[in-house]
């Protein structure tokens, strides 16, 4: 999997709305003040269609910030 | 003997319910959130009015606009949720009304997003069994009425809609395979929980619930878990259309267009990129409906036949998917 500002520039292309350089490592994105549960479904097709990664809805509950979700994502690609 | 779909006609509510509409019933709804949904207008029922004169309208509409003479139907079969009686099932109701011949057998049947596929299924079923000729597929929808006034998430994604599909016999096959699939243990992610037999309505059936993202519904109003319903088509539609192609002894480059149900744009999309299917053989068709839930596969074929996307000789894959959860798909040549 490449790395991880690949990984936040992807997001926040994804992400409508959504300025690039707002996503840090350290960014815990359930706090974002866009955040919605369509940002909830970019991110698990981000990981379905970028890295064939299922991520469930329990898996975006758990994971605290993007290093978290990147960790996740990395493990299982 | 071998069955087809002849023709389509579909009718929408005349009670528009625009994206500025919406915006201004959800104001803290930010708009650059809703784009990827893909839907700018919804109809919406009107007072007084429901699921059956959709359907009806939709089956007039079908006599005019195609010169169908109603006394060659010989089968009747409607998918409906939103019955206008306990009972009589509402086929019966809607055979009197259109003026039916009495040797037209009628059922109902109450699937949501899996419905027209299953439908035909049905139909095909009875031509080969019962040897029906004409076969009218009445599919109708009113799921607005049911929304929690406070739930910002359906009242932008549904519209309602009814619409009319004829099958007559063919010399030739022109559809099927067919595949079914049912996941009952997920019968929760979609869902009105009270209001029938298991749990009646009480007066804690109106106390708002609120979702993980601010969401509100209550447990007499549709319910929906976006995030299974998403993961369960991401896992369940590449798969089945896999089995259908494997069962049609046909690849992805055998198939003119694929028509799918129409959840939202953004699923469809995903779906799409997922399954690498090329953007001009994959149809969106809800900008100006919404999702009408089984309405969305025949207005999409009416749309793409009007608009020269579907042309005679074409082959394509209809697949619909959602509650119960359950998922139906199959090969319509035209």
């Amino acid at each position: 999997m490449e790395d991880i500002s690949t990984f936040i520039n992807k997001i926040e292309i994804e992400i409508d709305g959504l300025e690039v350089g707002t996503l840090k490592p350290s960014t815990n994105y359930r706090e974002l003040p866009e955040w919605s549960s369509m940002h909830a479904l970019v991110l698990i097709a981000l990981s379905e269609t970028e890295y064939s990664v299922p991520l469930s809805g329990d898996d975006l509950r758990k994971c605290g910030t993007i290093q978290e979700l990147y960790n996740l994502i990395s493990s299982r690609s | 003997m071998p069955s087809i779909i002849k023709c389509l006609s579909y009718t929408l509510p005349s009670n528009v319910y625009t994206n500025e509409d919406y915006y201004s019933n959800f104001p803290d709804v930010k708009s650059v959130n809703m784009e990827k949904i893909g839907v700018k207008q919804r109809h919406v029922i009107t007072q007084g009015q429901t699921a059956s004169d959709l359907a009806q309208l939709a089956a007039e509409k079908l006599f005019l606009e195609h010169s169908i003479d109603r006394n060659m139907i010989d089968f009747l079969i409607v998918s409906i949720l939103e019955h206008d009686y306990y009972t009589p099932s509402t086929a019966c109701v809607l055979h009197g009304k259109l003026g039916l011949q009495k040797k037209c057998g009628a059922l109902d049947f109450d699937l949501g997003c899996s419905a027209y596929v299953y439908g035909l299924g049905l139909a095909d079923g009875v031509m080969k069994s019962m040897g029906a000729k004409n076969v009218l597929l009445l599919t109708t929808s009113v799921l607005t009425k049911t929304f929690h006034p406070k739930d910002r998430n359906s009242h932008f994604v549904f519209g309602d809609a009814g619409t009319a599909t004829l099958l007559t016999l063919s010399e030739k096959e022109n559809l099927g395979p067919f595949v079914f699939g049912t996941d009952g243990s997920g019968f929760e992610k979609i869902i009105i929980r009270d209001g029938g037999t298991r749990n009646p309505l009480d007066k804690n059936s109106e106390n708002e619930l609120k979702d993980e993202f601010g969401n509100i519904t209550s447990n007499a109003n549709f319910a929906m878990d976006g995030i299974g319903v998403f993961n369960f088509s991401l896992k369940t539609v590449p798969t089945m259309i896999e089995e259908l192609l494997t069962k049609a002894s046909l690849t992805q480059n055998d198939i003119d267009l694929f028509v799918f149900h129409q959840p939202n744009k953004f699923l469809n999309e995903t779906l799409r990129k997922k399954m690498n299917i090329p953007e001009p053989k994959f149809v969106h068709c809800l900008e100006n409906t919404g999702n009408t839930v089984a309405g969305t596969i025949p207005i999409a074929l009416y749309e793409s036949i009007a608009n020269g996307r579907l042309k005679p000789g074409m082959t394509v894959v209809l697949a619909g998917f959602g509650v119960g959860l359950s998922w139906a798909a199959t090969i319509a040549r035209f």
